[in-house]
């Protein structure tokens, strides 16, 4: 690790280090060795990064206009919309945003679900990760409810009454949230104060993220492990800084188009409706980023077990790199995984699907199967497929299927080789 | 090393201040989270009077208590049969529906879905009663539940009339 003996050019700088190394940390960070084979799928740790500070940005913003009270959340709302300047600007970034951060969060999951980027010696980021996307749902939830629309405020008591499901304590439990006997002043306050303060806790779980990610170095398309740095790896700054700015740039297209051309097709059209305690919306559905955990929720006909149903959908990713018993990481050489992850991703969107129809009939049938065969991808097909599976045969190195010829041959290249190249 | 088991002083007191510290730092938590509780303001709207002498058989009125809906339902007599016709057996949770309605023609309820909280729609649903738009539970003519996720009936709150005209709700 050469880089921990980097020592500053300037005679200031070397002052500076010795006394707080942020230099070497600078340095670490430009010189990181990163496999070269790393595709687009791997931009979106970065975009994420972006969304993050642009959601923390835009929300500081708001925050200096929006008033947290349940008789003046709803017309501040609008008052930043047609009062403040650009407050319609920054509104919509803030609420698209949220949705441009689940859309990118989404990639990245299913990401390091095809390459397998959970499994050892990554576990503890994989973890991570999954508190951060728990914490993202939290903050989004609970930003929805600040505009004190129809939305808000259904979804507000819908949410906090699946606490109403624990036996003994649930009423306690959900009577000590709301502070009162029903969603109200008490409960837009709290929950202000929580939007506020949940992404700076996701900002300190991102940086355990990437300091869990640069112990062992990023996984790669193929998931073998890697010399580093070797011929195998190039630095971070400028291949992969380049590559992830042009990802992003990409990625702010589509979040523009939502911005500005229509930035209200995500959300919907009962929230531009006043709250009103006394008349629930017709058909109420979350955002459209928890429909595929609302469909599971509304597939069992029993509250409490509904609720656990929900909850272990979520808390199951975090079991994975165990329930996955294959010692191949990259789907490229796992032929059947390949097959089963896209069932997979084809079963979440089907949920998601469902979860915004009504909770009837066919489509209720639907949210069954498709429940039963996302709990059945985890508990059963992964713990069994690791076992039977037949893999194909993994390259020596990332360079070898280009250079090496077939990917049955000989290793061309042992340890001692690599230094002579 | 033979004494390895014997409790010492040193032990005794490393105990007894991890103890001393669980305690404290339990006692200062919590006021911290009590506070979310219920405060003064909102207990005291625990109860609210209603001018019921408007509703007219097969009518029924939503008012506020405590922000939530309560149902003030007069039933016709079509409705009360209905509602006294049905076995306890077939019920979820079985209730009698002179136990929730003491004079038959006031069924007085909170409009709050035993499921998740949202607000069931009068005169809909497989049962005459109520149906919950959010997640599908159906109720009877006497706020029963029948079909769908939600766990319970329709709870009763505590309340009285007054007079002929007026109940108080808490």
């Amino acid at each position: 690790m050469s880089e921990h003996n980097y020592q500053p050019k300037s005679k200031f700088g070397k002052w500076f280090n010795d006394r707080l190394p942020l230099l070497t940390l600078a340095n670490h960070l430009t010189d990181y060795p990163t496999p070269k084979n790393l595709n687009y799928w791997w931009t979106f740790g970065g975009i994420l990064t972006f969304c993050l500070i642009t959601q923390i940005i835009t929300g500081l913003v708001l925050a200096m206009h929006y008033i947290a009270h349940a008789d003046l959340a709803f017309s501040s709302v609008e008052h930043i919309m047609r009062d403040v300047n650009y407050g319609w600007l920054i509104r919509y970034i803030h609420a698209n945003g949220a949705s441009m951060f689940f859309l990118a969060v989404y990639i990245h999951i299913f990401r390091s679900l095809f390459y397998g980027s959970y499994k050892s010696p990554r576990e503890i980021i994989w973890i991570l990760g999954i508190m951060i996307y728990l914490l993202m749902m939290a903050a989004a939830f609970m930003g929805y409810v600040l505009p004190w629309g129809q939305m808000s405020f259904w979804g507000a008591t819908v949410i906090t009454n699946l606490f109403s499901a624990i036996p003994l304590v649930g009423e306690s439990i959900t009577t000590w949230l709301w502070g009162g006997y029903s969603v109200d002043n008490p409960t837009l306050t709290r929950f202000f104060t929580l939007h506020y303060l949940i992404p700076f806790l996701i900002l300190g779980l991102v940086v355990l993220h990437i300091w869990a990610l640069h112990v062992p170095g990023n996984n790669n398309p193929i998931g073998i492990d890697i010399k580093k740095p070797s011929k195998d790896t190039v630095s971070f700054h400028p291949y992969i800084v380049v590559k992830d700015l042009f990802a992003l740039l990409l990625f702010l297209i589509l979040f523009a188009f939502f911005v500005f051309y229509s930035p209200n097709v995500l959300g919907h059209a009962d929230n531009y409706i006043e709250a009103n305690p006394l008349v629930t919306p017709a058909h109420i559905v979350p955002e459209w980023y928890l429909l595929p955990f609302y469909a599971i929720l509304r597939s069992i006909p029993d509250k409490l077990m509904g609720v656990i149903a929900m909850l272990s959908a979520i808390l199951i990713l975090a079991a994975l790199p165990w329930l996955d018993t294959s010692k191949i990481r990259s789907a490229v050489f796992r032929p059947l995984y390949k097959q089963f992850y896209w069932i997979l991703v084809l079963d979440v969107l089907i949920l998601g699907y469902v979860g915004a129809m009504p909770a009837e009939g066919l489509y209720l049938l639907i949210a069954r199967i498709g429940t039963a065969y996302y709990f059945a991808h985890f508990l059963i097909i992964l713990p069994i497929l690791g076992k039977v599976e037949k893999t194909l045969p993994l390259p020596m190195s990332i360079s070898e299927p280009i250079l090496g010829g077939s990917l049955n041959a000989e290793p061309a290249r042992s340890k001692e080789n690599y230094q002579k190249l | 090393m033979s004494d390895q088991k014997k409790v010492n002083r040193r032990d005794f007191i490393y105990t007894a201040s991890t103890v001393v510290g669980v305690v404290g730092v339990g006692a200062a938590a919590w006021p911290l989270i009590d506070q979310m509780n219920p405060d003064a303001s909102v207990k005291a709207l625990a109860t609210t009077e209603v001018d019921v002498s408007l509703v007219k058989p097969g009518q029924s009125i939503t008012v506020l208590w405590r922000g939530k809906p309560v149902f003030i339902k007069r039933r016709t007599e079509n409705e009360i049969t209905e509602a006294k016709a049905v076995s306890l057996t077939e019920l979820k949770h079985p209730e009698k529906d002179e136990d929730r309605a003491s004079n038959p023609e006031w069924l007085v309820m909170l409009g709050v879905c035993t499921h998740l909280g949202c607000v069931p729609l009068a005169d809909k649903g497989d049962y005459n009663g109520w149906f919950c738009p959010c997640h599908g539970s159906h109720y009877d003519t006497s706020g029963r539940i029948r079909k769908g996720p939600a766990p319970t009936n329709l709870e009763i709150p505590k309340y009285e009339f007054v007079n002929s005209n007026t109940i108080k709700i808490g």
